[in-house]
């Protein structure tokens, strides 16, 4: 036997992939301190701990500040982070294509309009219901609008096990101009009190975070990303075709289902406490997929990860670079990701089937 | 033992099979022979579940309707005729993907040696997708083979179901994929393989199921289906079959072939 080359043990971005969980845990806490520690008003996160170190109260302008300004905020955009870009490597597992995302394909949409009517049409319902879903109500709404139209959009985009990436983004296209127009005539119809409270949830940022909203919208999407978690190998066999998928022992119905379904609740969810955020979904599974390769058993955790980290870099980013005033953090993540999908759309054109 | 009793398959407004029995057994290579159209590949995903039937098939004794994905997927491994990867998957975690279904974390060297086996070892860390037709198949039969690496397991046959394994491969690649098939039955495994090439399959198959326009015309060893008479009446042109001088294998010379007058002046 000759001597074993390094044929013999080939490069594992397995391994790679399972370390980079560690860094990009890292990463979070570090960004989460810096999400912490960095705002609109001069309050420092360290002069506070450091008053709590010597046992002194914090004043009661620090203690607002940090408790119930920025660490919901905090909480939130961990959260919708995770959702948006985890959603996207799910999505794009599933379509078997990597321009997948919730926000170009309509999902978001479909979810913003169940957020609109409930909360435009939310009077109108019997008080008992109501009081049941209380709180709950806009994300439950906006949960059954992204279901609707994930269900929509692979139905008409999937023929055969195959999917057509030109009917899936122009399919989007539609679903989003008729969410759009839905929207329209409920906000005619709305009285002033949901005017104000459209345009709050419509601007689309973390400005508005609570602990309320955040312990609402968190079970939903810790649902859903946990059973995402289930779905690495059901998407790795996916990945060579529905027929395939089933021939290595993958029950390719109920994996569809499930992961239709995570899409449906983590970008309900974070449509609904959020508004629409674009293009994490795309640009962190990208990223991801370029550092340590597409196995899903590794991407999905990581791009929970990534996610995380990435909207609140552009958090802090949208809260301090005009400050006092702030940009919608929607602008962020587009000036971030638009280059990214477009550099994917350039780079992997003859491959996509288009 | 791999049977299929009374199997019909309508697509749209088309019956493609009708009635078909079908018998393949552990230990042999047995090929499904026909011309264009003729429902070869149709029989073989009706073995696989892949399209609806009527009609049972039975797989070591159990009907396969009603089995869950897993329980099937560790009796069986099928081979495409071709595989598109939607992502840039390395080669190497291609045929890892063939371990999902069972005991992988212990048998993770098996990708490898799989590799070795279909002569593709040193392409291990390059993307699936650069390669060209012939070797990403090789790639995915490696695949197939991680997923049911003992032709025997807790002394029931293992199957490999492959649909036109050769069919982009040059004449050595062939030879190699047939002798992977043989060694598998040989160990004691069960060989259904979709064939294009009847030389091929004179060479290689214990036993030739024939299809024509849906129906089955012949079923047995190579040496009875493949006759003048049933190849003729298969194909729609006749045909002579032949021996090779040296091996004393059947050989099917096409250029000898002339086209019957009624399927001429018929297209």
């Amino acid at each position: 036997m000759t001597a074993i080359s390094d044929l013999d043990t080939p490069r594992d971005r397995l391994h790679a992939a399972r370390a980079a969980h560690l860094w990009l845990a890292l990463l979070l806490v570090v960004v989460s301190l810096a999400s912490l520690a960095w705002g609109a008003s001069g309050t420092s996160l360290w002069a506070a701990l450091a008053k709590l170190a010597r046992g002194e109260p914090l004043t009661q302008l620090e203690a607002v500040i940090l408790w119930d300004i920025r660490a919901p905020r905090l909480a939130l955009g961990i959260c919708v982070g995770a959702s948006l870009a985890v959603s996207g490597a799910v999505m794009q597992g599933l379509f078997r294509n990597p321009l997948a995302d919730p926000g170009l394909v309509g999902v978001s949409a479909g979810a913003g309009l169940g957020a609109i009517i409930a909360i435009v049409l939310g009077a109108a319902l019997p008080v008992w219901l109501v009081e049941i879903t209380g709180n709950a109500l806009v994300p439950v709404a906006a949960f059954m609008g992204g279901w609707a139209s994930t269900m929509v959009l692979y139905r008409v985009a999937t023929r055969g096990g195959r999917t057509s990436v030109a009917t899936m983004l122009l399919a989007g296209i539609a679903l989003g101009a008729l969410a759009g127009a839905v929207s329209g005539v409920l906000v005619y119809i709305a009285d002033d009190s949901q005017l104000r409270d459209l345009t709050f949830w419509g601007l689309g940022s973390l400005a508005g975070a609570t602990w309320a909203k955040t312990l609402v919208a968190a079970p939903l999407i810790a649902l859903s990303l946990g059973a995402a978690m289930t779905l690495g190998d059901g998407l790795n066999g996916l990945a060579m075709g529905e027929a395939t998928a089933h021939h290595i022992g993958i029950p390719v119905q109920r994996m569809k289902n499930i992961a239709i379904l995570t899409v449906a609740g983590a970008t309900g969810a974070a449509v609904a406490v959020s508004g629409g955020i674009g293009f994490i979904g795309i640009v962190v599974p990208h990223l991801l997929r370029l550092a340590t390769g597409p196995d899903h058993r590794t991407l999905l955790i990581n791009s929970a990860l990534l996610g995380a980290s990435l909207l609140l870099v552009a958090d802090v980013i949208s809260r301090t670079i005009i400050a006092p005033a702030e940009l919608p953090i929607g602008i962020v993540t587009a000036v971030l990701g638009a280059p990214v999908f477009l550099w994917i759309l350039l780079r992997r054109r003859t491959m996509m089937e288009l | 033992m791999l049977t299929a009793r009374n199997i019909s398959v309508t697509l749209g407004h088309a019956q493609v099979l009708a009635h078909v029995d079908f018998t393949a057994r552990a230990g042999q290579l047995t090929a499904i022979v026909g011309p264009n159209g003729s429902g070869k590949t149709t029989l073989l995903r009706a073995l696989t579940g892949d399209v609806d039937y009527s009609g049972t098939v039975l797989l070591n004794g159990t009907d396969t309707q009603g089995q869950r994905p897993w329980q099937l997927a560790a009796q069986r491994a099928v081979l495409p005729q071709a595989t598109t990867m939607a992502f840039p998957f390395t080669v190497i975690e291609v045929v890892r993907i063939g371990l999902t279904n069972g005991t992988a974390a212990t048998h993770d060297s098996r990708a490898m040696q799989a590799l070795r086996r279909v002569g593709l070892a040193h392409y291990a860390n390059r993307f699936y997708q650069e390669l060209s037709g012939g070797e990403q198949q090789r790639v995915q039969l490696a695949r197939v083979l991680c997923q049911v690496w003992a032709p025997v397991e807790d002394g029931a046959p293992r199957w490999l179901l492959l649909d036109e394994p050769v069919a982009s491969l040059d004449i050595g690649h062939q030879l190699e994929v047939m002798e992977i098939a043989r060694g598998f039955a040989r160990s004691g495994g069960g060989v259904v393989a979709v064939m294009h090439d009847l030389n091929l399959t004179a060479l290689y198959a214990d036993e030739v199921a024939m299809l024509a326009g849906g129906r089955l015309l012949a079923h047995g060893t190579p040496a009875d289906v493949l006759t003048d008479a049933t190849l003729s009446d298969a194909y729609g042109c006749a045909l002579r079959v032949n021996t090779a001088p040296q091996a004393g294998h059947t050989f099917i010379l096409p250029h000898a072939a002339n086209l019957m007058t009624e399927n001429w002046s018929a297209s």
